[in-house]
């Protein structure tokens, strides 16, 4: 093929036709152009998102998975033909394997409550990292306190780096389950999860990646990585909240017991008993999330319209411009600089407190996260209260970077 | 740029926040607890001494915050310092109210001199997210003096 045919085919990346369609980043904050730098907290929506959830209410909706009549039966495959969306996307070998839950603390929450209970016992260990968000520390700590589980945390270096042979140090014949985060949320750290689940599984374990900060950066096979489960939710990928998903293997979904009891997820019931339903719905008891479902169908559709790996060479562009401008504000700290990490750029400053910082951006019309990022134990690792953080999506450009790092700077001489 | 801000820093509250007064533990101390700021994770530790009739002798505090924050809890030590106990308690109150709800007459009965000093923390009514750091200090004193260990500002 010749050079000129491949500049034709390779997909251009145009930020100005991605900012038309998420409506929101035309608004004014404060009487300034909003610059949201909060991604990694919640992305926001594209018009084909809303589109998706829009057009089966105005045209589709209805119960699914046990009308006859025709809404039901269009809409039940509107559902089914997301959950095959997300299939493709993780690369799963089944659809049956893609469960919805609400978010990926759910997901969690599931995997503990019903595959955690089932499985370990006292005194089987479960390994987490420094750099967990609290939903992947608090189901195990549950499971910590009812069963007698053992937590055993992987630590990361002071520039949040994952250290691999510590990880492997922790792993013995005790190891059970490594559950642990595709990406850092505070630090931008990628833990090399192949690796992971390569060393876990020769050690006997399962493991358990919570991808919610991942999914919108980084391309996932989750054959390829062999991983147990993989984890994330809707919302953090630009579809709707309160729809996740849960990845896990066939076998080990089949011999895990449901997680909530009542419609959908039973296959037969009388008073005396119940069967379950097959997979995916023996874990989707209720009603699920239907709209939301179709539109994290449309959320995925559309990261691939524009592909994971030109999002993300845009956004290492945007993270290497910020990470540039912001370590030359004087008195600026950056948290986190493991080689390779994505999109997030944590930093404290010493004229300022992160909420004092916060408050003063928003003013700028600047959106950005201050706080412990629902990472406690990893602010304590890194000796900080707080720190603030700006994340970078696929809308964000180097022009928002100049408006947060003018802002610091006038947040400096403010605080002097 | 941040014109608008300046009723919410005023230069009392950037002085205060910079250079804290009373920044250190009191050992030993009649009341002394914790207080957590849960939305962010900053803590600080208030000490108040007082002597057999609960007039307060010394007031103090350590730990780690915002300005706004740390200038409430300087501007606290400086003026429960001679106050009772009691009175330290009702001044939470006023102080509590004014920051929540913007109040004008939330410090009446505030000895005037002190209610004027204290009317800078008033600016964070107009910022619902930013209350709880100007009454930490304030919920931490309020349950030491209670005897109780720990406060936030969930409470």
């Amino acid at each position: 093929m010749s050079a000129t045919a491949e500049a034709i085919i390779k997909p251009v990346f145009d930020v100005e036709a991605v900012r038309r369609d998420f409506p929101i980043l035309s608004r004014q904050v404060h009487g300034k152009p909003l610059v949201f730098l909060d991604s990694a907290a919640s992305a926001q929506k594209p018009v084909q998102v809303m589109d998706a959830e829009r057009h089966i209410y105005e045209h589709e909706y209805a119960n699914v998975h046990r009308g006859i009549h025709y809404l039901s039966q269009i809409c039940t495959d509107r559902m089914e033909a997301a959950r095959e969306t997300v299939r493709a996307f993780l690369n799963a070998r089944k659809s049956a394997e893609i469960v919805f839950t609400r978010n990926a603390t759910e997901s969690i929450n599931l995997v503990a409550a019903s595959w955690g209970r089932k499985f370990l016992k006292a005194g089987d260990e479960v390994i987490i990292s420094e750099m967990e968000h609290h939903s992947n520390i608090i189901p195990w700590q549950f499971l910590r306190d009812e069963l007698g589980v053992v937590l055993r945390i992987a630590p990361v270096s002071e520039d949040g780096v994952f250290l691999k042979d510590e990880f492997a140090a922790l792993l013995n014949e005790r190891t059970k389950l490594v559950s642990i985060t595709h990406m850092s949320n505070v630090l931008g750290t990628i833990v090399p999860v192949a690796e992971v689940v390569r060393m876990a599984h020769d050690a006997g374990a399962k493991v358990l990646l919570d991808g919610a900060q991942a999914v919108s950066h980084i391309p996932v096979d989750v054959q390829a990585l062999d991983c147990d489960f993989y984890v994330f939710s809707g919302h953090k990928i630009y579809g709707p909240s309160g729809i996740g998903v849960l990845y896990g293997k066939e076998e080990l979904l089949d011999a895990m017991p449901p997680y909530m009891g009542g419609g959908e997820m039973i296959r037969s019931v009388t008073f005396e008993k119940a069967e379950w339903a097959d997979l995916p719905y023996k874990f989707e008891a209720g009603t699920p999330a239907i709209a939301q479902a179709v539109g994290l169908g449309a959320a995925i559709d559309y990261v691939n319209g524009l592909g994971l790996d030109v999002i993300a060479a845009h956004e290492a562009d945007v993270l290497n411009y910020a990470t540039q401008r912001l370590s030359a504000i004087d008195g600026l700290k950056i948290i986190g600089t493991a080689p390779g990490k994505a999109s997030v750029l944590s930093f404290t400053m010493d004229c300022a407190h992160p909420h004092d910082i916060g408050t003063l951006v928003d003013r700028a019309g600047v959106a950005i996260r201050v706080g412990h990022h629902c990472a406690q134990p990893l602010m304590d690792r890194m000796c900080l209260a707080a720190t603030a953080r700006a994340s970078f999506g696929v809308y964000n450009t180097r022009a928002e970077v100049d408006v947060l790092a003018d802002t610091l700077e006038a947040v400096r001489e403010f605080f002097g | 740029m941040f014109d608008e801000l300046r009723e919410l820093y005023q230069e009392v509250i950037l002085d205060h926040g910079k250079s804290p007064r009373n920044f250190r533990a009191i050992d030993p101390v009649k009341y002394h607890a914790l207080g957590h700021n849960t939305t962010c994770g900053d803590q600080l530790e208030i000490f108040v001494d007082a002597d057999d009739s609960d007039l307060i002798t010394d007031v103090s505090f350590v730990g780690k915050g915002c300005a706004i924050s740390v200038a409430s809890a300087s501007l606290m030590t400086e003026i429960l310092r001679g106050k009772t106990v009691e009175q330290a308690r009702h001044m939470f109150e006023g102080v509590h109210e004014m920051c929540t709800k913007g109040s004008d007459d939330a410090l009446d009965g505030v000895p005037e001199e002190d209610a004027d000093r204290l009317q800078v923390l008033s600016g964070v009514s107009e910022f619902p997210m930013r209350v709880k750091c100007a009454t930490l200090a304030w919920h931490t004193m309020n349950a030491a003096t209670k005897g109780e260990a720990e406060a936030s500002t969930e409470e």
